[in-house]
């Protein structure tokens, strides 16, 4: 039974007692594949989860979001604990986990099996650990974060929840340490170039797609870039070509431009449209800008309380804060004017790649971290 | 029983099953204790999942087995420190009835598992299985619970092959259809019900796995089923399907190692319940060929089928389960 002279370090020995339950979630949840927009195998394991640690109002919806409730002491207010579900890994994929002395590994176990895996584990080990809690909890696994989703699954839960939270702690496989309270602003977009198959070759020059995207591309890199506000272009993928000999008729471009200004994504967006029209007019292939994904610049001052009490709880379990801006499911809320906070459970490698591993050891401080997050939470009867 | 009786009756799918809280309130009711026995030799990749799915969903939440035990052949990795670390309890085969001394094998490690586990059920699991799931427990243990005229369960799997029109073979291995089966078909035909008669994963009752001898090495599957089905008949078994099991393909060579093993275990049967007679003492060299460069190698491997005795025989195990 935790009482009030518990430390910190006394209920990670309590968490790490139960080791068990977390990695059993963890390598049921990481072998359920759960390519963005077909999370429905993991949706059914969560809600059964919920079911077996007696939450209420347990349910899905349209989008594959998965929900249970816990309630506090009434009047209470309302806290949302948050982890998206989807992988950027195919079902096609071996999901099968190793589980190694002081490693995890297996592919999307960072981003976000393990989010998600301590989000079904938390039910249970707030009972179990008799954990005292002064809120109302919902917990939300949300689908079609990732990528083309969108952050699809949050902004439909809170477009649809008839009462929104008062506050949210978004959970990330990694890094422990990781304290995101603003959300930068965000253009996610994808360029295609393709040769048309009536192309004049002996106009334009023998030129396939790669060559006009990488014209596009300098052109794109040549775009001035304040220092402050911090902003950068991030190119993520080119995929184009099959062969040695014959000349790419396609390629594709992947690209994020991050900004903690609104106004300066929206100038290199436009300015990335005009080098489009550009290359377009110039080459006469076909060209298209398609846009993906959009956030806005906001979040919490560092001074707001969610964010003070987090980093006391990092600092009391001597793990040092990476502060910084997140662009995940923060941003759906700091766009719903919704105070909420980013936290990462243990630290990985080669994350997003078929190598990808985890820390186990660190996985225990990681949710004693979210453990006494939620226990500073409303402990005078007002939300801090 | 007629075959067609039995698989009716006594095959199960492990979603049958799929109310665990039922299966330890009927434990409970009866009394039981569950020990899980999985026989390692080199399986540091696999062995940390099994035992922390089977400690997490099979014993703090819902308390099916009383003991979790890693018995192992002499890893040379880290296959008992992972285990040891997720809570296992785990031991050197050769320490477990050290005046009886060590013969590396499996057949040898479940013989030893008898006598240091104290279940009254013993369920046996591979370590290497990549999907593991508390399925591969429950599906075994549930016909023991529910029925009890039954004695051995063993685990059945689908093994998805090229098919068309819906149709598509569901049986065991390579050795299982190439050997075993053609095997049971001419001596015990009632024992081709047996889907996968080689699995690694079944559950026995004590007072069986005490009265049966245990060849230390491959054949031990197959003799169990002989020894079970001679004192016991069909009705003793059952066989749940698990679904889909993930493991290491084994090499074609490795079967065959494989097969010469079953084989001997087989004839000492057939010879032991008068079915065969063989005049001449059988050879316990396999010769198998392979390629370097342009030379024609030869191979050969000393496969003896050692036995160990019903542990019922041995004193030690006397005096701690019937003194």
């Amino acid at each position: 039974m935790i009482n009030k002279k518990e430390t910190i370090q006394e209920l990670e020995q309590r968490v790490r007692a139960c080791q068990d339950i977390l990695l059993a979630n963890l390598v049921m949840m990481s072998e359920t594949p759960a390519p963005t927009f077909h999370e429905q195998d993991r949706v059914r394991f969560l809600l059964d989860r919920f079911r077996e640690a007696g939450l209420d109002y347990i349910s899905d919806d349209e989008v594959n979001n998965g929900l249970g409730y816990l309630p506090g002491p009434e009047g209470a207010p309302t806290v949302a604990l948050v982890a998206h579900l989807d992988t950027v890994f195919s079902d096609k994929d071996s999901h099968a986990l190793s589980l190694g002395s002081d490693r995890v590994k297996g592919i999307g176990i960072g981003d976000n099996s393990l989010g998600a895996a301590v989000l079904a584990s938390l039910p249970h080990l707030i009972q179990l650990l008799e954990i005292p809690i002064n809120v109302n909890l919902w917990f939300c696994g949300v689908s079609r974060s990732l990528g083309r989703g969108n952050l699809g699954g949050i902004r439909f839960l809170l477009d649809h929840l008839e009462q929104l939270p008062d506050q949210a702690i978004c959970i990330e496989g990694a890094p422990l340490g990781r304290l995101n309270y603003t959300s930068l602003a965000m253009m996610r977009g994808e360029i295609e170039v393709e040769v048309p198959d009536e192309y004049d070759f002996s106009r334009f020059g023998v030129m396939g797609a790669i060559v006009h995207m990488n014209d596009i591309i300098n052109r794109i890199l040549e775009i001035p870039r304040p220092s402050r506000p911090q902003t950068s272009v991030v190119f993520g993928s080119l995929h184009s070509g099959n062969s040695f000999h014959e000349l790419a008729r396609k390629a594709s471009l992947r690209f994020e431009v991050r900004s903690e200004s609104d106004d300066v994504v929206e100038m290199i967006e436009k300015r990335i449209s005009q080098i489009i029209e550009e290359v377009r007019a110039r080459s006469g292939v076909n060209i298209a800008l398609n846009k993906i994904a959009h956030r806005s610049h906001g979040g919490l001052d560092f001074s707001h309380p969610l964010v003070q009490s987090s980093q006391k709880v990092l600092e009391n379990l001597a793990v040092e804060p990476k502060i910084g801006p997140s662009m995940s499911e923060l941003a759906a809320f700091i766009s719903h004017d919704i105070p909420a906070i980013t936290l990462g459970i243990s630290n990985g490698h080669e994350i997003n790649t078929l190598d990808e591993e985890m820390e186990v050891d660190l996985i225990f401080k990681g949710i004693t971290q979210i453990l006494g997050v939620l226990q500073t939470l409303n402990v005078e009867g007002e939300l801090s | 029983m007629k075959i067609d009786q039995w698989l009716e009756s006594n095959t199960f799918h492990h979603s049958e099953f799929w109310d665990v809280r039922q299966l330890v309130a009927d434990k409970e009711k009866q009394n039981l204790k569950i020990s899980l026995c999985i026989p390692t030799l080199n399986e540091e990749k696999t062995i940390g999942k099994e035992i922390v799915i089977f400690r997490s969903e099979l014993m703090s939440r819902y308390p099916l087995i009383d003991e979790i035990a890693v018995v192992d052949s002499g890893s040379t990795d880290k296959t008992l420190e992972v285990a040891s670390n997720y809570g296992a309890d785990t031991y050197f085969s050769g320490d477990i009835l050290p005046e009886e001394g060590f013969k590396r094998g499996k057949g040898e490690n479940l013989w030893k598992a008898i006598h240091q586990l104290n279940g009254d059920i013993i369920v046996y699991v591979d370590a290497d299985i990549t999907n593991i799931h508390p399925r591969f427990v429950t599906g075994l243990v549930a016909p023991l619970i529910y029925k009890p005229e039954t004695h051995y369960v063993k685990a059945f799997y689908d093994r998805p092959l090229a098919f068309s029109q819906g149709i598509r073979p569901s049986g065991g291995g390579r050795v299982t259809e190439i050997l075993t089966r053609p095997l049971f078909s001419m001596f015990f035909p009632e024992l081709t019900a047996l889907m996968q008669p080689l699995s690694g994963e079944y559950a026995v009752r004590r007072q069986v796995l005490e009265e049966i001898a245990f060849p230390i090495g491959y054949g031990v599957e197959i003799s169990h089923l002989i020894d079970v089905y001679t004192r016991w008949g069909l009705e003793a078994f059952a066989q749940t399907d698990l679904d889909k099991r993930v493991h290491r393909n084994q090499a074609t060579r490795d079967l065959g190692k494989m097969a010469f093993g079953i084989l001997q275990a087989f004839i000492n049967r057939c010879e032991q319940l008068d079915m065969v007679n063989v005049k001449s003492e059988m050879a316990h060299i396999l010769r198998q060929f392979q390629v370097n460069g342009e030379q024609i190698e030869q191979q050969e491997f000393t496969i003896i089928e050692e036995e160990r005795p019903p542990m019922k025989t041995i004193k030690s195990y006397q005096e701690k389960f019937h003194s």
